[in-house]
């Protein structure tokens, strides 16, 4: 500390100037900050289904500016200063706020705070929940396919001039003619990239996503379905290049939905699971060979499954099940917390216990929805083996 | 120092020389300054930190942004930060125009001067060295050394701890203290017991004065205001170069003391002074003079030009008048002695006077949690105690170390009856526990709830 004198004269120019971008560098550790508190609360500020916002796939969370907190006195609600101005004393300065009720919106003004739109990436998120949650990375099942690309594999005489590799060719030139001298190269020494063509193994998988739309669900589950929903197609999507989506809904009847229209379905009447999962098989049956997709069925239900139509629906499943990599159900059941004791409940546990790679789970709020998901994936990493 | 100015708002640099002479000629009294032109972005993080270097936290950063904002909104301007010391430091921006920096040198002046001669500086100064930027820049150069060392996450709970403090020092005790005395004085007690008589029949020689022990002292022997220096030299199981981290902290802290409590005297002081040197250097051109007083009235007017009453008092306003009012009534000299002697408590209570007070229209107002603003009386006292509130004890409650226990655990205890109201407990939890980080036992805060009672914080 006592190197004072040194320190002025290397206080010179440049080195000022080096440190320009303090103020930026510890604004960056600021926001650094802000995320590693974000990514803490994660999975609580994104169960909120509303800030899923597939097109931009990113989040908005809005944050605070983090305080940096000292010891302070109580507020003491009401305070004094001093102003300046012609006024006597009894003068009303500010008219006091009308009673905040319902116009107090979202937008954080206490203190005159500013906030902060931070914006993070579905993938990130995805990322950080995976790591968080030490969920597995799920196997593909890799199968034989007709998918075939061309890889590159040795070399050649003869080829196109835009495979030429150089490298190759010069090596040629020097095996024929050894260093020194000048050099002409000959069609001899060119040597050529390549292709073959080769069998790609089936990294494709496709997901059901089956919805209960009778009279008993109501919006509430369905959106907490819609949540779940969402986060399993983000872990899918870790794992396959292409994953493509089927979505089915059904009462007493079935039928597939585009997914835009699919979570706004409404239907009336009872429930019968069979047609929902007969509609699955014969899409599965129609459109997918088992041997090149993997196949994922998620099915959320509040669980009343019409009596009667336990052994269809059990038959149906099961020979789901047995192509299919995963079928996972979840009871959306808000309110009545009945834990699998359900018509529905029992028809998948039956399946679990026959040795099929299924396995069931109840969400009854948001936070509900975390759990669910790890269930699942570490289910279905076990089950993959 | 020519050659650093890259660029300048004219040849303003020709006037310094003349205005430091006629300054000289004017009665003040300062060291020299060393004037040095720096871009405005520059000139905003010298703001930020309080210092032109200084220790990187990222508690600069949330006030970075915030100035930031406020200068992208237009609502301030920074001409020029000046720090004391022979030779003084005065970075002017260079936006500046020739009109402005005249002034602005003017007025760095005026600081000089006061930072020379006010006694509270003086003694700060004499503590800290006349070289704070030189001894910032080295502690920041200190603190990235221990980053490239103990790595970022363990130096910034370091600095969490001792930032959140640094208004904690005890300003009547000096920067360089020693630690505590060991024993009481004079307590030497006889204790005669078995294992004493028998050692003592065993060998005369070496018992001697076996018999009697001293007594040791608690400690801290007295409340310990100087928080940053308790955690430094007693924390338990703290590390060199954290505790020279609490030191760094503490040594800026004892500099930041007088700019703080001196702020509305210093300030005005300057104003006064750059007022009247403009006035009586003919050698500025007049289009530059008249645009330098342009400029001398936004800076000290008390409102902003579109209103009518301000529910704040600008330092410099209240300064400026301040001394211009004790000059003409008292005199230079006595103005002087005022200016060497005194720091803003003493100076707002001895001269504000009813009669300054009504010239200013100042008024006390009382703001209701609903949102309502009043105004409340023009009571002088009132009007005294309501500008001072804020600057008792560097702007912070009353928090002393109370107790060191033997198994190293701390406890503080907050003076209630002085502040008159308990502690904000939220933000107090926070503090403990980045206390408790660093000193790695038990932080217990004493205070008062909201209806009085005692109450306990803890960080375990």
């Amino acid at each position: 500390m006592t190197e004072n004198s040194d320190d002025a004269s290397s206080l010179g120019l440049a080195r000022w100037y080096d440190l320009f971008s303090r103020g930026a560098r510890d604004w960056l550790r600021h926001d650094e900050k802000v995320r590693e508190a974000v990514r803490e609360h994660l999975p609580k500020i994104i169960a909120n289904g509303e800030v899923i916002n597939d097109s931009t796939r990113s989040v908005r969370v809005p944050v605070k500016m983090l305080e940096h907190y000292h010891f302070r006195l109580r507020n003491p609600g009401d305070s004094q200063g001093v102003g300046q101005g012609a006024t006597k004393p009894g003068d009303v300065l500010v008219d006091a706020r009308p009673e905040r009720g319902a116009e107090k919106g979202a937008g954080g003004e206490g203190d005159g705070g500013i906030q902060l739109m931070l914006e993070i990436k579905i993938d990130d998120i995805v990322d950080w929940l995976w790591e968080e949650m030490q969920l597995p990375n799920l196997k593909a099942r890799v199968g034989p396919s007709d998918d075939s690309d061309w890889v590159r594999e040795g070399w050649d005489r003869r080829g196109a001039r835009s495979r030429l590799d150089r490298r190759r060719s010069v090596k040629e030139l020097v095996k024929r003619q050894g260093l020194g001298g000048p050099k002409t190269f000959t069609d001899e020494d060119l040597r050529y990239r390549q292709l073959a063509r080769r069998r790609q193994p089936a990294v494709h998988a496709v997901v059901f996503f089956m919805l209960d739309v009778s009279g008993s669900m109501s919006d509430r589950d369905r959106k907490l379905a819609k949540t779940f929903f969402f986060w399993v197609v983000q872990g899918l999507r870790r794992e396959y290049r292409s994953l493509e989506t089927v979505f089915v809904a059904h009462t007493t009847d079935a039928w597939e939905f585009a997914e835009g229209d699919f979570f706004q379905v409404a239907g009336t009447g009872g429930t019968v699971a069979s047609t929902g999962l007969n509609k699955v098989r014969e899409i599965i049956d129609t459109r997918f060979n088992p041997a090149r997709h993997n196949i994922y069925l998620f099915y959320a239900s509040d669980g009343d499954n019409s009596i009667g139509d336990h052994a269809p629906a059990a038959a149906a499943l099961g020979d789901i099940a047995t192509k299919a990599c995963f079928a996972g159900y979840v009871e959306v059941a808000s309110g009545l917390s009945r834990q699998l004791a359900t018509e529905t409940g029992r028809l998948f546990a039956d399946a679990a216990t026959g040795g099929l790679p299924v396995a069931s789970f109840v969400i009854d709020d948001f936070d509900g929805v975390w759990a669910a998901v790890r269930h699942f994936f570490s289910a279905e990493a076990k089950a993959a083996g | 120092m020519k050659e650093r100015v890259t660029h300048t708002g004219g040849d303003w640099r020709s006037y310094v020389q003349r205005l430091e002479e006629l300054a000289a000629r004017s009665g003040m009294r300062f060291d020299p300054v060393e004037f040095e032109a720096v871009p405005d972005a520059f000139m905003m993080e010298i703001a930020v930190y309080g210092l032109p270097v200084r220790m990187p936290h990222w508690s600069f950063g949330v006030r970075y942004i915030y100035q930031l904002i406020q200068r992208n909104m237009g609502n301030s301007r920074l001409f020029e930060v000046v720090f004391p010391g022979n030779p003084g430091h005065a970075y002017l921006s260079n936006g500046n125009g020739l009109a402005e920096n005249v002034l602005v040198t003017a007025h760095v002046l005026g600081h000089a001067d006061f930072s020379r001669n006010n006694l509270l500086f003086r003694r700060c100064q004499e503590q800290v060295s006349e070289h704070i930027v030189e001894h910032a820049a080295s502690h920041a150069r200190q603190i990235q050394q221990a980053i490239e060392t103990h790595g970022p996450k363990r130096v910034e709970a370091a600095l969490d701890a001792a930032l959140a403090l640094e208004q904690h020092i005890d300003i009547d005790r000096r920067l360089r203290r020693d630690r505590y005395a060991e024993f009481l004085p004079d307590t030497k007690t006889l204790v005669d017991d078995d294992f004493r008589r028998r050692f003592a029949s065993l060998d005369p020689v070496a018992a001697q004065g076996v018999f009697e022990t001293r007594k040791r002292a608690p400690v801290p022997p007295h409340p310990e205001r100087d928080l940053l220096w308790f955690i430094a030299n007693y924390a338990p199981d703290m590390e060199s170069w954290e505790r020279d981290i609490f030191l760094a902290v503490r040594e800026e802290s004892f500099y930041f003391y007088p700019v703080f409590a001196t702020q509305i005297m210093n300030e005005g002081w300057a104003s006064y002074w750059h007022a009247r040197l403009l006035r009586d250097a003919d050698f500025i051109p007049p289009g530059a003079y008249v645009e330098a007083i342009k400029c001398h009235s936004d800076v000290v007017r008390p409102m902003a030009a579109d209103q009518q009453v301000a529910l704040a008092v600008n330092p410099y306003h209240l300064g400026f008048s301040l001394w211009e009012k004790i000059i003409e009534k008292e005199g230079m000299e006595a103005a002087r002695r005022i200016m060497a002697q005194d720091d803003d408590f003493g100076f707002v209570r001895n001269h504000l006077t009813r009669e300054i007070a009504d010239e200013l229209e100042l008024f006390r107002f009382a703001a209701r949690s609903d949102g309502q603003i009043k105004v409340a009386e023009r009571d002088l006292h009132a009007l005294h105690e309501a500008l001072l509130a804020p600057k008792y004890n560097f702007g912070a409650p009353n928090i002393a170390v109370s107790r060191l226990d033997n198994d190293g655990s701390l406890e503080l205890e907050h003076d209630h009856v002085t502040d008159g109201r308990g502690i904000d407990v939220d933000r107090a939890r926070k503090v403990l526990e980045y206390i408790r980080r660093v000193w790695r036992r038990p932080v217990t805060l004493h205070t008062v709830d909201q209806g009085g009672a005692s109450m306990a914080l803890s960080a375990l």
